[in-house]
């Protein structure tokens, strides 16, 4: 019976083209509008490292001044001292650990007509990579007896090699950045998380760093110092030195926990870490560590913004209203229908197998609806896309989640708008309906 | 075949309550061919309306095939209705929008047939009633009396026993009202018993047995053969 009452569907459509158009749009605008919001949503929150996210941890210790917190929520900085970074990196007690920090320099192509240009750098030490997943085009990531030489090397993303070496294997080649000479070890595949997990201080939606160097690198280089660095009293000098050897906060550090028990064991390791620290006359606050895994990191971010939230609920309101016009359509649809009604009824169909049928019909028109409202969900984002620029360009893509979850959304509000007009028709006595004739 | 006894059917608002039916009592049996008449508004919709089970009486007893079918939920009400009882409207009742192939096939499937016997019975039913020629034809591209033809085809697709007819031959001429007529009288002559209210007295007269319908009671009229004019009906106990 189904490929029957989809004809029968189909027919009546074509029966009534203004109305089912009608419908079909203020299906559409509502699924159009829902699913822009909802896929900008989407992006926003998404987990970026699916298979390891549970694993990952920001480490966060409360070294912040003793007459006020760091935020109003009581809640330890997000960024560590250069101090207890190298130090806690220097214990290794996680499976994987990298204190990252950010840093800027200007990329010199000596012989070549490229002017001079910046780029950015993320100074990490190499756990790193194989603790975010990142994949190598070329080579591999620096040693670690790198690091503790304080060798200057590093690793490109593969826009950089593009850009520098023209997408060849540069593993080897030397690459002048700020006065220093580096050597490549390895070249990043793509790689593009969304969100930025690693760090959000400069948005969560952001290309990632263009050069990778060892952590250690920052003092004997001076490299200097960029992204979010917040001080709670002033350094002692200022020098870079000075700086690293203060209360400030400017690092971050990630480390790897595959099991509950290392978490658990991690927390005592940090509790003891401060509290010896706490003897040394630092950490006048209580103890308030932090360990926070990649998608509780991001909630307490608030990656998705207040405002797309906001949009996203005035969104469904919006679908809402489009679900109550449709309704008042199919009211008017199914009122005219009653003779036919009525004649089906008299001919044997049940009140089932009509509410079935033009259950079948309102589903119909619900997906025309769902693939009209996809484009227009699809401009809707181009729109999202212009106004907001760069930082939206990672939130306006349709993947097939959202494709399919716009055709069930329609397809839900059609038939939700639809029950009652159907139960309503079906339930009308077929002799009076068929006197309508 | 059906038998009401008492049957009343009471159309009530807040302040007036109507009275359609009032002890309405009759007995069709297998074969028969009856006429209803009356004057407007005496009941013979209602009547035709509650045989064929398109709505439920307020007392009294209704059966049919001896069965009672003020027992039936709507799911054996619609099973009864397809498989015993095919309709006839005034208005032929057609989904403009289906050829007459489709609009034959609407009893069928409902009754879950296959797709060969769906066909057969389809073409065999419109063959009898002479338009197998035009089956991929619109209903509107047929006459007042081509579409009653279609919609009597439709009736009998599913073999019922029992034919309602409400005013068959309202919309068409006189010729082709006593063509529709004589088709009737054919079927019943293979076995089809048939109801046929009308207002048409001298089509009443062709029909075996003469209904009178007046203020919601049954009066059956004595004799075929005869014009009922000038007679005074005779309430018949049944």
């Amino acid at each position: 019976m189904f490929h029957y009452y989809l004809k029968l569907a189909l027919l009546s459509i074509k029966r009534t083209p203004v109305l089912s158009l009608l419908m079909v749009i203020a299906i559409a605008m509502g699924i159009g509008a829902s699913m822009t919001t909802i896929t900008v949503n989407y992006l926003m929150s998404a987990d970026p490292i699916p298979h390891k996210s549970k694993q990952l941890f920001h480490v966060q210790l409360d070294n912040w001044d003793p007459n006020q917190a760091y935020n109003d929520e009581g809640e330890p900085p997000i960024q560590l001292t250069w101090i207890d970074a190298v130090n806690l990196m220097a214990q290794k007690k996680a499976l994987r650990q990298s204190a990252i920090s950010q840093s800027s320099g200007v990329i010199e192509l000596p012989g070549q007509d490229v002017k001079p240009f910046r780029a950015s750098i993320r100074l990490n030490y190499s756990d790193m990579f194989a603790m975010f997943d990142m994949p190598f085009l070329y080579g591999t990531p620096w040693a670690a007896d790198a690091e503790k030489n304080n060798e200057q090397v590093l690793v490109l993303s593969k826009e950089l090699n593009t850009r520098v070496f023209g997408g060849e294997n540069s593993v080897g080649k030397t690459l002048r950045i700020g006065g220093n000479n580096f050597r490549v070890a390895g070249v990043l595949d793509d790689w593009h998380p969304v969100p930025l997990f690693y760090d959000v201080n400069m948005g969560a939606f952001v290309e990632p760093d263009q050069v990778y160097m060892p952590f250690n690198l920052r003092a004997p280089l001076a490299l200097p110092l960029a992204g979010a660095h917040i001080c709670w009293k002033p350094a002692n000098s200022e020098d870079l030195m000075g700086f690293l050897r203060s209360e400030c906060v400017t690092n971050q550090m990630w480390v790897e926990l595959p099991q509950e028990q290392d978490r658990l064991a991690y927390q005592d390791f940090l509790a003891n870490y401060v509290n010896q620290q706490k003897a040394l006359g630092r950490f006048p606050r209580p103890l308030n560590n932090q360990l926070l895994n990649v998608m509780q990191w991001l909630e307490n971010q608030q990656v998705v913004t207040d405002d797309a939230q906001i949009m996203l609920w005035l969104s469904f309101m919006f679908l809402f209203v489009c679900l109550l016009n449709t309704l008042a359509l199919l009211l008017s649809k199914f009122t005219g229908k009653s003779g036919e009604i009525g004649l089906r009824r008299a001919v044997g169909a049940s009140k089932g197998d009509l509410f079935l049928q033009y259950l079948i019909e309102t589903a119909c028109i619900g997906l025309a609806g769902g693939l009209l409202g996809l484009a227009l969900a699809f401009l809707g984002l181009q729109g999202v896309k212009a106004l907001y620029g760069e930082f939206a360009n990672k939130l306006v893509s349709l993947d097939l989640n959202m494709v399919l979850l716009a055709m069930l959304l329609s397809l839900l509000t059609s038939v939700l708008a639809g029950l009652y007009p159907i139960w309503r028709a079906c339930n009308i006595a077929p002799a009076s309906q068929l006197n309508s004739q | 075949m059906l038998q009401m006894t008492d049957v009343r059917k009471t159309f009530s608002t807040e302040l007036v309550a109507t009275h359609a039916l009032r002890d309405f009592n009759l007995h069709v049996k297998e074969g028969d061919f009856i006429s209803v008449t009356g004057p407007s508004g005496s009941g013979k919709t209602t009547f035709l309306n509650i045989a064929g089970l398109l709505e439920t009486f307020t007392s009294g007893r209704y059966l049919l095939d001896g069965l009672d079918v003020n027992q039936l939920n709507d799911k054996q009400r619609s099973k009864i209705r397809n498989q015993k009882i095919g309709f006839i409207f005034q208005g032929f009742n057609l989904i403009p929008e289906l050829d007459l192939y489709d609009n034959v096939d609407m009893p069928l499937r409902y009754r879950g047939f296959s797709h060969s016997e769906r066909k057969r019975r389809i073409e065999e039913n419109l063959e009898r009633v002479g338009l197998a020629n035009r089956m991929k034809h619109l209903p509107s591209q047929l006459s007042g009396g081509q579409q009653q033809r279609v919609a009597i085809a439709r009736a009998l697709a599913g073999d019922p026993r029992f034919l309602l007819a409400d005013e068959p031959t309202g919309n068409l001429d006189t010729q082709m009202a006593q063509s529709v007529m004589a088709l009737l009288q054919e079927i019943n002559n293979q076995g089809t018993t048939i109801v046929m209210v009308t207002h048409d007295l001298e089509l009443a007269n062709q029909a075996k047995r003469k209904l009178f319908v007046k203020d919601g009671c049954a009066i059956e009229i004595a004799q075929t053969g005869h014009t009922i004019t000038g007679q005074k009906p005779t309430l018949v106990t049944i």
